[in-house]
């Protein structure tokens, strides 16, 4: 069943998957452009957030 | 600048993980129960709340919210405060979810048992139980928020991200997935019928496994494997990716549980589409965790908890490879409704959830207990009867779903189909007894895990709290001169929140509402018409009963299913189902064409006692439709529930339904009596047959 036929009767319907598309794109672009700029360093110190604290101290 | 002093509660994090370890024993157990129902069908013991069909939600519901949701809870009430570097938020909003969620848990095994259900996978539970669960989320949901708020750790770590997200997607679906209208205190009707329910609730039911049995325990991996390790994480940057994509993906994938039915081709394709491209994040997330191991596989071979960790992401990966692959049209035609679904999930849900638990309890129980864990060798001993277990399991249900699939798709060179139903079901016999052997194998495993942590909170003292010293964090932030945006959303949890809800709704809103913008437009067939009043009880008894775990309703467009069943489902079928009934296995044959099939004494004899008319089937007998009047009460209240809901019963309706079902139940009986069957008019029977002979045959009529 195709419901392509019936979806044409939402006027514009062909904005949702160019919408999705676009969105998509762009936001994997920024992520990945994010994730290789970070700074080093910061990485580094998040990273090692769960080891903290108790372990250090139990040392 | 100056240290503060606090304390870690350790308290809450132990009822959490105590809870987890009570319910994944009672979870495995029903679990082996129905198992060795499936294989020998007189263990139903023809007793209602015994029966399969309504101990099957049982196993699922506990397994999922019962054990992995307190799993979820340990592992956050034991990591945020020390990621956070912060005191949980409340200790009376602690034990408030504590006690809630236990509340919620039992009250939910005792509907299931009793038969009040939506039979909405997943979300079987009534609107009372429904309204619980969000004012407890809700709770939870403070609380991790209020936790964050009072942090003296600037950046949150991407554990709590998952956790998180999880919490926010949850609420969205449960709260869309649960729109009903109540009828009485245990009764309602799904707000959504047919095509569009089914695309809600797969919708909802993939996403559960997403947001509840995935993102969050990704969190608790993120956490306690580099814990267990004692190193980072591999690589902090494709966490980041990892978390985004994720979420970003996993929405959309929810109509590839529906491939082939009657929803909507375009979004039978979207959801193909993002499940396959899951697999990228999903790997990427598994060989974070796997890497975190690098140069410590030394370890691996003597610390059970690593062991534990390596096999459940190896678990994760394997599940989220076959995950997508299944999606595919061409796969899914075979695997669908068979028992390779089955495997499919228990790959999941015993390796991934379950080893993960399992790891971070051997882990945690002693650091809670300040003493060592009772016995290494006997939680290597766990982990490898737990491994065989899952082999045990897995193997013999991935064979028995391509039998079945095989054997459902064959036709003899004249064009006949080879196998009858019951031939598969047969063949298959000897697997579902291996599966369940396998399970209980599984089980033993917990049962020492079970005496081995007892034996280590024995030999220990319970910390309760941990005394613990950090600066608070400046008022004023000086960012970084080569700060980024994005960890402008690090800092700020309500901005993170808030994306991961725009990340996570944005799937949501372009699958749903196109199917429900062209809702007028559905292709009314103008034959097919609302229930009639006994045949609307039947069906609630249908739901009761708890059908739909072994029956579907939904022909594919297939060749094999056309001369099986009939003519394949139409869109337009279900207009009036609330909620749908078109469920996802095949343990018996599709019901879907069934109505006028056979005559309405071997529905009567059928349900007595099914070897009688099936030889060699395993349905169970329900001989208390026998015996049980049917309960009219609360009829008129169903009929104007049905007509707010938009069902065309004509105005006052409700006043002479009564009227009408009597007069088709006497019928029936009358009918049976000529066939020399004595039977009551009153009796439950009667409506399943009424429901039953209903079935499908609208569009008959019109041919």
């Amino acid at each position: 069943m195709k419901f392509i036929n019936y979806l044409e009767s939402i006027s514009g319907v062909g904005i949702f998957p160019m919408i999705s598309l676009l969105t998509f794109f762009s936001f994997f672009t920024l992520c990945i452009i994010y994730v290789i700029k970070a700074d080093a360093k910061s990485m580094d110190e998040m990273k090692n957030i769960p080891l903290d604290l108790e372990d250090n101290k139990n040392k | 600048m100056e240290l503060e002093k606090f304390y870690y509660d350790n308290r809450i994090a132990r009822a959490f993980a105590f809870a987890t370890i009570l319910w994944a024993i009672v979870g495995m157990l029903v679990g082996v129960i129905i198992a060795f129902q499936l294989a020998e069908p007189a263990l139903n013991l023809g007793v209602a709340q015994t029966t399969f069909g309504r101990l099957r939600p049982l196993h699922t519901n506990a397994v999922i919210f019962a054990f992995v949701g307190n799993g979820i809870f340990t592992a956050v009430y034991y990591s945020f405060p020390r990621l956070l570097k912060a005191r949980m938020f409340s200790d009376t909003l602690n034990w408030i979810h504590f006690w809630g969620w236990q509340l919620i848990i039992v009250l939910a095994a005792l509907t299931l048992v009793m038969g009040i259900t939506t039979s909405k996978e997943y979300a079987e539970l009534e609107w009372p139980i429904d309204i619980l669960i969000t004012i407890i989320w809700v709770i939870f949901g403070i609380n991790m928020l209020g936790t964050i708020f009072k942090r003296r750790e600037r950046h949150l770590y991407v554990g709590i991200w998952f956790f998180l997200a999880g919490w926010v997607t949850v609420a969205m679906l449960h709260l869309v997935n649960s729109f009903a209208i109540p009828v009485t205190l245990f009764k309602s009707y799904s707000w959504y019928a047919g095509v569009q329910d089914a695309l809600v609730q797969w919708w909802y039911g993939h996403n559960a496994v997403a947001f509840f049995l995935t993102t969050p325990y990704l969190g608790l991996m993120y956490y306690f494997v580099p814990k267990a390790a004692n190193r980072p994480v591999y690589s902090y940057r494709l966490s980041i990716i990892h978390f985004w994509s994720l979420i970003f993906l996993y929405i959309w994938a929810g109509p590839h549980h529906l491939l082939y039915t009657a929803l909507p081709d375009w979004a039978q394709s979207l959801g193909t589409v993002f499940s396959i491209m899951l697999i990228l994040p999903s790997w990427g997330g598994m060989l974070n965790g796997l890497f975190t191991l690098r140069g410590a596989w030394d370890k691996v071979r003597e610390d059970p908890v690593l062991k534990f960790f390596v096999v459940a992401l190896t678990c994760y990966g394997m599940a989220t490879i076959e995950g997508p692959l299944l999606s595919l049209k061409n796969v899914n035609s075979y695997s669908h409704y068979t028992d390779w679904t089955v495997a499919h999930v228990h790959v999941g849900a015993l390796g991934w959830n379950g080893f993960l638990t399992f790891g971070m309890l051997y882990w945690l129980i002693p650091r809670l207990y300040k003493t060592k864990l009772h016995s290494v060798k006997l939680a290597s001993t766990h982990f490898w009867i737990g491994t065989l277990g899952i082999i045990l399991y897995a193997v013999p249900m991935y064979w028995s779903g391509f039998k079945q699939s095989l054997m459902w798709k064959d036709f003899t060179p004249e064009g006949q189909l080879t196998y009858s139903f019951m031939d598969s079901v047969q063949s298959v016999l000897p697997f579902y007894l291996l599966r369940a052997i396998g399970g209980t194998v599984y089980l033993a495993g917990a049962i020492l895990m079970v005496y081995n942590l007892y034996k280590t909170t024995k030999a220990g003292t319970f910390v309760s709290e941990v005394e613990v010293e950090a600066a608070p964090l400046s008022k004023q932030y000086v960012a970084p001169a080569n700060a980024h945006w994005h960890s402008w959303v690090e800092r700020k949890p309500i901005q993170l929140l808030v994306f991961s809800l725009i990340v996570v709704g944005i799937g949501g809103i372009v699958e749903l509402v196109p199917t429900f913008l062209v809702k007028s437009n559905v292709p009314t067939i103008a034959s097919v018409k609302p229930y009639t009043p006994l045949e609307l009880q039947g069906r609630d008894i249908y739901i009761r009963e708890g059908c739909y775990t072994c029956h579907s309703q939904m022909i594919r467009p297939f060749r094999d299913e056309v001369a099986r069943y009939g003519d394949y489902s139409k869109a337009g079928e279900f207009v009036y189902d609330h909620p749908f009934q078109w469920g996802s296995k095949r343990t018996g044959p599709d019901l879907a064409r069934q109505g006028g099939k056979n005559p309405n004494s071997w529905h009567f004899n059928h349900l007595l006692d099914p070897q009688s008319t099936s030889p060699g089937s395993v349905m169970p007998r329900y001989p208390w439709l026998f015996k049980k009047d049917l309960n009219n009460t609360s009829l008129p209240k169903k009929i104007k529930a049905m007509q707010t809901l938009g069902v065309p019963y004509e105005k006052g309706y409700e006043s002479i339904a009564q009227f009408d079902l009597d007069k088709q139940a006497n019928m029936i009986a009358e009918d049976l009596k000529a066939n020399k069957i004595e039977i009551s008019s009153k009796k439950e029977i009667i409506a399943v047959i009424a429901y039953l002979q209903r079935l499908g045959t609208d569009i008959k009529a019109e041919r």
